[in-house]
């Protein structure tokens, strides 16, 4: 069959959100974007957060004003509208404005907003990312309430309207970037900042007992890529895991099961990491276990 | 095959690397945690000016790490601290007064004199909403009210007594139901401002119709109000803010109109080029705008409301016209 011949010819890279980023230093940091579902995230939390001032602010006018007659509730009414229109307008600029480029919601998502140049995020810019809100998420809300309001609107304008304004706001997920309407106007890209702390290392780690120590043929089954994701399961230290992986490697190298999983991978991760390391400095970069050692 | 038991220690170069080092990561960490929780401020001499070394230490070390090491956590570690000390050190803007005063000095009459091509075409646009809005309500009072929303006109319709209709241009008050409706439509206009800017990357179309419409509502006020011999005063009431408000209005529109245009005619450049660098430009043309919708709010609400003469409203419009024009068109000496 045609179509089922292309999928396993046509294979694709996977399609990453790590994108190279070079310093002016000349070192490739190698920037890992923010996903869509935590961008919408980072916005979901910001609105509830915008929402929750904004009720919170009523209720507090509303107490301290709310017994005053006619001329303070005029007063009430100014201050609310000027709270609305800041709120609206000033949260995500005013934020991203400021030393750490991200809202509250962008931040508790561990993303930030950059210059896809690495320059400084101008102010111009974030003004411009921000502005393009308008036609993202209130076109397509103020269409919504429109529909609401009035019944009798045209069903078919009113779908069209929906369809013209959800290009915008699906924006993100059309492009590799992941970039809203927003970051395309202003050069911008929003990225995933971690903090982490440096894990042990596992090589040089004190042990109390006897290392294993390992035949060449045992150490010649794995690659760079295997070493690593063994790297990635010590340091999890998930007992299912390490099980599994314990036993097929046992497996492959018809090594005598002594119920040590733990040590034994400790081990022969060392001796595994200490040989490719060695391999690798005298010009024979291993990649994975398909290569030829 | 077998695995045998052994004593002696593995070594390898992560290890060594880590034990050189270390102590100048921590360090680096601790600097760059201590700017993004607080600021660059809270560092002492010594730790600010190790900053850019640790820096550049910590990159080279990072590159080291991945051509000689396995060790994926170290190479992990390496780049997160890389990334977030390039962005403390790279990434942040200059201290808030300086940018203002290049803002005010340089950008803003920069910005808005390089959209003058576009700024015309949203005058011409509002001249023409204006005119038409005018001469249909003229010819038939129907039209104003589909062209006013409901909330907007409050009372000034074709219906209202010329007595009335004084009565709401001369409204000193401040505390009325006047003022509230002045902040209403403060945020109105300025949300307005921003959706046409926005709407520019459409192509520039929806910004035009939102222009034309502007211009359709004021030339529609302008027919209720001069027939009922009120033109001048009406003139006095909504240019005293009028001038930098629509002027705003305007600018805004023009600098949708350069985005549109660069996304649709991007010229040498690739599309996505041109509208960046169309983008940064009109994004300080908007912060521009934004500043003025701010003082055009100000002159609404407390200069009409305290200013009730004629004269005085008109000189402080085409003052303010005069001003603006000035500061955005005078040539004036590249820095």
């Amino acid at each position: 069959m045609i179509w089922r011949r292309k999928k396993t010819t046509e294979r694709r890279a996977p399609k990453s959100l790590r994108r190279s980023f070079v310093t002016p230093e000349g070192v490739d940091l190698q920037l890992d974007l923010g996903g869509a579902g935590e961008r919408a995230g980072a916005f979901l939390v910001d609105l509830l957060l915008i929402l929750a001032i904004l009720i919170g602010g009523t209720l507090l006018l509303w107490l301290i004003f709310g017994n005053i007659e006619e001329s303070g509730a005029s007063a009430v009414a100014i201050l609310w509208l000027l709270g609305f229109f800041v709120l609206r307008n000033g949260w995500f600029t005013l934020f991203e404005m400021g030393g750490r480029g991200a809202t509250p919601g962008k931040r508790l998502m561990g993303l930030r907003v950059v210059a896809r140049d690495g320059a400084r995020l101008t102010g111009g810019a974030v003004i411009v990312r921000n502005a393009m809100r308008e036609i993202e998420i209130f076109l397509p809300l103020s269409f919504l309430a429109f529909r609401g309001s009035e019944n009798a609107a045209d069903t078919a304008l009113t779908v069209c309207a929906l369809l013209w304004s959800g290009i915008f706001l699906f924006f993100p997920l059309f492009n590799r970037d992941r970039l809203r309407v927003g970051d395309l106007l202003a050069g911008t890209w929003v990225v995933h900042i971690v903090r982490s702390t440096l894990g042990r290392d596992l090589v040089a780690a004190q042990i109390n007992r006897e290392r294993w120590t390992f035949s060449d043929d045992a150490l010649d089954l794995y690659g760079i890529y295997e070493l690593q994701t063994l790297e990635d399961v010590l340091r999890r230290g998930e007992t299912g895991a390490i099980r599994t992986v314990a036993t097929s490697i046992r497996h492959k190298a018809g090594l005598p099961d002594h119920g040590d999983d733990y040590d034994f991978l400790f081990d022969y991760y060392a001796a595994l990491c200490a040989r490719l390391e060695r391999d690798m400095l005298l010009g024979r970069r291993r990649a994975d276990k398909f290569q030829a050692a | 095959m077998s695995a045998s038991l052994g004593a002696e220690p593995i070594l390898v170069n992560a290890t060594r690397f880590r034990l050189a080092n270390e102590a100048d990561w921590a360090r680096l960490e601790r600097i760059v945690g201590t700017i993004e929780k607080k600021s660059v401020r809270a560092l002492d001499d010594d730790d600010l000016l190790a900053l850019p070394v640790l820096y550049r230490g910590a990159l080279s070390s990072l590159s080291v790490a991945r051509e000689t090491s396995l060790d994926r956590a170290l190479v992990r570690y390496l780049e997160q601290l890389c990334t977030r000390a390039y962005f403390q050190i790279y990434g942040v803007q200059t201290s808030g007064w300086r940018q203002l005063r290049a803002f005010v000095a340089q950008g803003w009459p920069d910005a808005i004199a390089g959209l003058a091509r576009e700024t015309l075409a949203a005058l011409m646009l509002t001249v023409f909403g204006t005119i038409l809005g005018y001469l249909l309500v003229r010819h038939d009072a129907g039209w104003f009210y589909d062209i006013i929303p409901d909330g907007l006109a409050a009372g000034r319709d074709p219906a209202a007594s010329a007595a009335s209709l004084r009565a709401t241009l001369y409204d000193g008050g401040g505390d009325g139901p006047l003022a509230t409706l002045a902040t209403a439509l403060f945020t109105h206009n300025s949300q307005v401002a921003l959706f046409a800017f926005a709407l520019g990357f459409a192509f520039a179309v929806p910004t035009a119709l939102l222009l034309v419409y502007n211009g359709l509502m004021l030339g529609a006020f302008f027919a209720v109000f001069v027939p009922k011999g009120l033109g001048g005063e009406f003139g006095g009431w909504l240019l005293i803010h009028g001038t930098t408000e629509l002027f705003a209005i305007m600018l805004a529109g023009a600098a949708g109109f350069r985005i549109g245009m660069a996304v649709a005619f991007p010229g040498r450049l690739s599309r996505i080029d041109s509208a960046v660098s169309a983008g940064r430009s009109a994004g300080v043309a908007m912060a521009g705008v934004i500043l003025m919708l701010l003082v055009a709010g100000l002159l609404e609400g407390i200069g009409r409301q305290t200013i009730l003469v004629d004269w005085q409203r008109y000189l402080i419009a085409f003052g303010m016209l005069a001003g603006w024009l000035v500061y955005f068109y005078t040539p004036r000496r590249r820095a």
